[in-house]
């Protein structure tokens, strides 16, 4: 009788481990989310410093402060580190903090794997790191490594860099089988898949493009491995290869990657948007179905990235027509989001201004994005500092603003505290201005003829260039304001309300602020979902 | 109500995917070469094992450019004899290459063919061609390369020109 109660006591009071091995050993997915977004931050502030180098060689024409050889390493570094160390495990931070709570299950369906996912990624990143203090430094050769620039003219550290990118790979695709896992089996049994709020939507459909892209990467620098060390000949035309070959295989990961970073910031800007315009979400259906047709188009796409590789005019027809496709089910969600804030009882608190912004700025980045998808228009703006502005506005204003801004809403549920809306509102107006300061002028640069990866430029840049670079410190000093906010809010804060947002909807709201260590031990009740959905 | 449980066959299912995802990474090398054959893609040649006879038209004229190029740190010259010349669909034309090894040491090397448009290439056969195997140039001699091609009457009326470039490759051996 005795033991019973002791268990049942243990069960009740089992909170987080004491001291620092509780982050190491830890499976609750509350503590694993606070892991990979702090982890993700940490790395955005790395990528970020990587961009200040890359905007301070480029202040002014001429070679000032590094070789181009080390120039070529930090761009390369930046895409990856920003691609693979923030934007994604950010997302699968928020994706293990949230989802659980919103679909009503007490943790998510593989706590140990979750842990595993996740401490395999600081590994990955100080293997990627340690590779700029080797013999012949980082790669150099751009975050898209066309053979054979990674094959045959790379440096010995290459190899290094296919380990961690394996290592990366693996990671999100034991993150995705977790979140399928969670989603489809652990959702509260009262919930039916058109009760799930969008952002557990659009980030089980992530998942599916995770588990069906990642491999394919996996496979390509495994071949690059092979190339590189055991005599096979994938992207050697010597051999029989091909190295055009590559680039197929690495866009046909590419391309799903792009919507992998997307999709769950769409989903977060669709829960933010109706809490402030005090309206239920414009067309909640139409907005799963156009989320998974984006998915499903972005499979069949990836040769848009390769007009000049020399293929035949049907192919370009082809891959043209496709893209320009994806502007319909993105139109749907841009316009579906509008009709949400129409005529809605609008207030500006600082999530609200960060979803809007991101409205406009993702579209900008969207129509950019169109204008790169016309064949005889992209012969002159391939490989020009216009894509670069296209997918910094996609990326940057999109992906990150996702971020920004789900950060800023869900802050008072995971720390109970409010954060400083003042500064807030601030740091908000600062990186907004200073975002379009670095990326607005490189639309004219790559229209002017400016290539993108390039160190040094011709005079007729230097304008532009000392523009972006001044916007470009602008914009990176914002983020430590960003994380003074982030820490006085948890240090200082004053203390929220369970659901601090009037008319916010969604089961996260019903629990305590901060949310419980271990919450919806019994599922929400059919009653409580629908009073908590976000549409109806 | 009682919570789903997962079954077995639901991990299976899902962990198969990314599985089967990564062996389909390697199946896209066969895929694309079969590609590149159909529809001549990447400028990739055709090879014929014996001389054809074609319908020949012999007012209908093509001309063919001969372009050559070496990679980096291939220490051999290499050009065409012949700038262009101007061919019938459906005849047989035998062209030569030549190549000088400038070194004291012996040097291997392989060409790959590109022609330029892809709808032409579908129809450019080679009967024989220094390209088919890998080439050994000795020290400081000068060789002429045999090609022998064809330009298949079904290509369409509206390419007047085609081009044939080959890229040398170095070999260790």
């Amino acid at each position: 009788m005795s033991t019973i109660s002791a268990v049942a006591a243990h069960d009740d009071h089992h909170g987080p481990e004491k001291g620092l091995l509780r982050w190491v050993k830890t499976t609750n997915h509350k503590d694993i989310g606070t892991l990979y977004l702090w982890f993700a931050f940490s790395m955005l502030l790395l990528g970020g410093a990587f961009a200040m180098g890359i905007r301070a060689e480029l202040l002014h024409p001429g070679l000032q402060l590094m070789d181009p050889q080390f120039f070529n390493q930090l761009t390369t570094m930046h895409g990856l580190i920003m691609v693979f160390g923030a934007i994604m495990p950010a997302f699968v931070g928020l994706a293990n903090w949230l989802i659980p709570m919103m679909v009503g299950a007490p943790d998510m369906a593989l706590p140990r794997l979750n842990n595993w996912s996740f401490w395999v990624l600081p590994f990955a990143g100080a293997i990627l790191l340690s590779t700029f203090f080797m013999e012949g430094g980082a790669p150099a050769f751009g975050w898209t490594f066309y053979a054979p620039l990674s094959t045959t003219f790379a440096p010995d550290s290459t190899d290094f860099f296919i380990f961690a990118i394996h290592l990366l790979g693996f990671s999100s695709i034991m993150g995705a089988i977790n979140i399928i896992a969670t989603v489809l089996n652990m959702k509260a049994p009262e919930m039916r898949l058109m009760d799930m709020p969008l952002f557990v939507w659009t980030w089980l459909i992530t998942s599916f493009l995770l588990i069906g892209a990642m491999p394919v990467l996996a496979g390509a620098v495994t071949m690059m491995l092979t190339d590189r060390n055991f005599g096979t000949a994938f992207f050697d035309a010597t051999g029989g290869g091909d190295p055009v070959m590559f680039q197929h295989i690495f866009w046909f990961f590419g391309h799903p990657e792009v919507y992998i970073m997307i999709l769950p910031a769409f989903g977060v800007i669709s829960h933010i948007l109706p809490t402030f315009a005090r309206k239920p979400l414009f067309g909640y259906a139409s907005m799963v179905y156009a989320t998974a047709s984006i998915a499903f188009l972005s499979y069949i796409v990836w040769a848009h990235h390769m007009f000049l590789t020399g293929m035949p005019v049907a192919g370009e027809l082809y891959f043209m027509y496709a893209t320009m496709l994806i502007a319909v089910p993105t139109g749907v969600k841009v316009f579906n989001w509008v009709a949400t804030i129409w005529k809605g009882s609008m207030t500006f608190e600082t999530p609200m201004l960060w979803a809007l912004s991101f409205v406009i700025l993702f579209t900008i980045g969207g129509f950019s994005g169109l204008m790169l998808g016309i064949v005889p228009a992209d012969i002159q703006y391939h490989d020009t500092y216009f894509v670069v502005a296209h997918f910094h506005y996609v990326l940057v204003t999109g992906a990150l603003w996702g971020i920004i801004a789900a950060v800023f809403y869900w802050l008072p549920k995971w720390t109970g505290k409010m954060y400083n809306e003042t500064l807030g509102k601030v740091h908000f107006w600062w990186a907004m201005i200073s975002v379009n300061v670095v990326f607005f002028p490189q639309h004219f640069l790559g229209l002017a003829g400016m290539p993108r990866r390039i160190p040094d430029y011709s005079l007729q840049f230097a304008d532009f260039n000392y523009i972006s670079s001044i916007g470009g410190f602008a914009f990176g000093l914002s983020f430590v304001l960003f994380a003074y906010i982030v820490v006085d809010c948890i240090r200082n804060g004053k203390p929220a309300d369970s659901r601090p947002w009037y008319s916010a909807k969604g089961l996260e709201w019903t629990l305590s602020s901060p949310a419980p260590y271990h919450s919806f031990n019994t599922p929400p009740t059919r009653a409580e979902i629908l009073e908590e959905s976000q549409h109806s | 109500m009682e919570r789903k449980k997962i079954t077995k066959g639901f991990w299976i299912k899902l962990v198969s995917i990314p599985i089967l995802m990564f062996f389909f990474a390697f199946a896209l090398v066969p895929i694309y070469e079969v590609l590149c054959e159909i529809t001549g893609f990447n400028g990739t040649t055709g090879r014929v094992e014996a001389e054809q006879q074609y319908q020949v038209n012999e007012e209908r004229l093509v001309t063919v450019s001969f372009f050559a190029s070496t990679m980096p740190g291939f220490p051999v010259q290499f050009g065409p004899k012949v700038n262009s010349i101007e061919v019938v669909p459906g005849k047989f034309y035998t062209v030569s290459y030549v190549a000088k090894n400038n070194t004291d040491e012996i040097v291997f090397g392989q060409a790959i063919p590109s022609v330029a448009p892809t709808d032409a290439a579908l129809h450019f056969k080679k009967l024989e061609c220094f390209c088919f195997v890998r080439q050994a140039f000795k020290p400081h001699e000068e060789v002429e390369m045999a090609l022998r091609f064809v330009i298949e009457p079904e290509m369409e009326e509206r390419i007047k020109d085609v081009s044939l470039s080959y890229n040398f490759f170095k070999l260790d051996s």
